[in-house]
């Protein structure tokens, strides 16, 4: 079994590079049990419309309605990531999309293809076929996703970046110091404050004890950039000094 | 050094947005054929938004944004770096793409037919060496009977037994029909050993059948039932094979030196214009089955069946051979 990806990374030949989150396959289902349910109401649906042909002709009408179901079947999937560029109705409520695995345009044959590889993938029941293949596979591509080269990947909208959250505009003592806050900001490492963004956004999530070492090692780590004047740091627990230390980095001095 | 992102997004917002809307115009109308100025402006905003997330990339770590500009620059590099022409609907290049990828897969499709010359072959010795594997090797209780009672059945049938479920009949042919194609294809991923079975299986059974039938004198009422649907519904299906065979190629590469994606990539528009055609095939094929494949003499002369099935084999070798051609 190869090592399962989270997020599949393309690098453009600018050198910038940009990934999609792959989509687990517990997602998946949930699209596609929407999905099915959205092909049987079209079924259900065309069985109506057809009963009406068969007061005129049962023949006919039993004609159209073995056509109708294999149609809805097959064609559900293909005409709808054609015209929504991957997605149904399914992949559309849990915000999913197929996309090429290349990051370019998903074309029309790769559509029809993945489509019809459902008739293996959902072997011999329920798609446990096509569920082992994207539990095993690297990128979580069902036997139809490989065949055709797509991935389904979560769709993502713009968020503005939650400053409030992790650094809340309230009266900040450091920025009285600006002279300090842009040295602060010149010195201070990417990767610790990633960590202290991670840190308060997830900072109710921890045990009391963990919480107040983690701060005090991050607020540590602050302090020795940057001495502030005692007065600045009257009062600030550790957390405080961290998210009034973030605000002066994300913010900009005031 | 770590950026003001407030700073930064309130100065780079209407780029992206901009950029945004323009990436949902092209999203939304796929025939759209954008200005000069406009595919420049594309390029520059894409540009653009690609050095911002360079920057947040070195000196930013705010996910939330990051993760949109990669929505953003993602969804435009998907339009500006597409070099493959968009599949545009024109009925006369659609279909002589069919025989176009036919040809050039045709090794493909020497290997589907001669797996189900061998099965023809297992099933003719089979029914030679012991008569009574019939029931296993042709399990349709309508086969079961002696040849030569089913076409006295047949040639004296004094009312038409399709009445009033031709088309019914007929739709199930095609939908069936097509399903085993299409399951030819898809046990591609198989490696081909799927498609191999089933050509095989396919070609015992239509060797069993053929060899009941001649070895019981019945040859002429076999090909007059046979031939009408079954010179293009046979050849149908050995195209499913075909196409499975070219995605197990893909799939394993033997002798090539590209990496598994390049190689599916590059068989994805023949598989498409083969299996479509094969499935166009098979709703002529079924309509055949049902509305003259089932009626005999004296309703129909075989001969003029025979003929039929003849020209309609003829026509179809010669569009696959010929249709197309530079």
């Amino acid at each position: 079994m190869s090592a399962r990806q989270n997020s599949l990374a393309i690098e453009t030949p600018e050198g910038v590079v940009f990934s999609y989150e792959l989509a687990t396959p517990a997602v998946r289902a949930l699209a596609w049990s929407v999905d099915a349910a959205a092909i049987g109401t079209i079924v259900y649906l065309a069985g109506k419309a057809t009963e009406s042909v068969g007061h005129v002709n049962a023949d006919w009408a039993g004609a159209l309605s073995a056509i109708l179901f294999f149609v809805a079947q097959v064609g559900y999937g293909i005409v709808l990531e054609w015209r929504w560029r991957g997605q149904t109705i399914g992949k559309r409520l849990l915000n999913l999309r197929v996309v090429d695995a290349q990051g370019l345009r998903l074309q029309l044959p790769q559509i029809v293809l993945r489509n019809l590889l459902r008739l293996v993938d959902s072997l011999p029941l329920l798609y446990l076929v096509g569920g082992i293949a994207a539990l095993v596979s690297r990128r979580c591509q069902r036997l139809g996703d490989l065949a055709a080269n797509t991935i389904v990947a979560r769709q993502r909208a713009f968020e503005e970046p939650d400053l409030e959250q992790i650094a809340p505009a309230k009266y900040n003592s450091l920025l009285a110091y600006p002279h300090l806050a842009a040295r602060l900001r010149a010195l201070a490492g990417a990767e610790a404050v990633g960590m202290a963004v991670r840190a308060v956004a997830r900072r109710d999530g921890y045990e009391p004890r963990a919480r107040v070492e983690l701060f005090a090692e991050l607020a540590e780590y602050f302090r020795g950039l940057v001495e502030f004047p005692a007065a600045a740091l009257e009062g600030l627990t550790d957390e405080q000094y961290v998210r009034s230390v973030l605000r002066v980095i994300y913010g900009g001095a005031r | 050094m770590i950026l003001d992102l407030r700073r930064f997004v309130a100065s780079e917002r209407a780029y992206w947005d901009e950029l945004d809307a323009l990436l949902r115009r092209l999203e939304s109308e796929p025939e759209l054929r954008m200005t000069l100025e406009e595919i420049q402006r594309v390029q520059y905003l894409y540009e653009r938004a690609s050095a911002d997330l360079s920057r947040l990339d070195t000196f930013s770590t705010e996910p939330r944004l990051r993760e949109f500009l990669e929505a953003l620059v993602s969804r435009a590099y998907m339009e500006i770096h597409e070099t493959r022409a968009p599949l545009k609907i024109h009925w006369k290049s659609v279909v002589l793409e069919f025989p176009r990828a036919f040809r050039r897969r045709m090794g493909a499709f020497r290997l589907s037919l001669a797996v189900t010359l061998v099965g023809c072959a297992f099933g003719w010795f089979a029914i030679h060496q012991d008569p009574r594997t019939k029931a296993v090797l042709m399990p349709f209780p309508g086969l079961m009977q002696s040849p030569a009672q089913r076409v006295a059945q047949e040639e004296s049938a004094k009312s038409d037994r399709l009445k009033g479920v031709k088309a019914s009949f007929s739709a199930e042919l095609m939908t069936h029909n097509t399903q085993v194609t299409v399951l030819a294809l898809a046990l591609g991923m198989t490696w081909g050993v799927g498609t191999l079975i089933l050509l095989f299986y396919n070609g015992v059974i239509l060797g069993a059948v053929a060899t009941d039938y001649i070895t019981g004198g019945q040859g002429v009422f076999l090909a007059a039932w046979l031939l009408p649907h079954g010179s293009i519904e046979i050849p149908a299906i050995l195209l499913g094979g075909q196409a499975g065979f070219v995605l197990a190629g893909a799939l394993i590469g033997w002798g090539g030196g590209l990496p598994r994606a390049a190689r599916l990539r590059a068989v994805a528009h023949d598989l498409f214009a083969i299996i479509g055609g094969a499935a166009c095939l098979l709703v002529w094929a079924g309509i055949v089955e049902a509305f003259v494949s089932q009626y005999h003499r004296p309703v129909v002369p075989y001969g003029l069946k025979i003929a039929f099935g003849a020209v309609e084999l003829a026509a179809l070798s010669l569009f696959l051979g010929w249709a197309g051609r530079e």
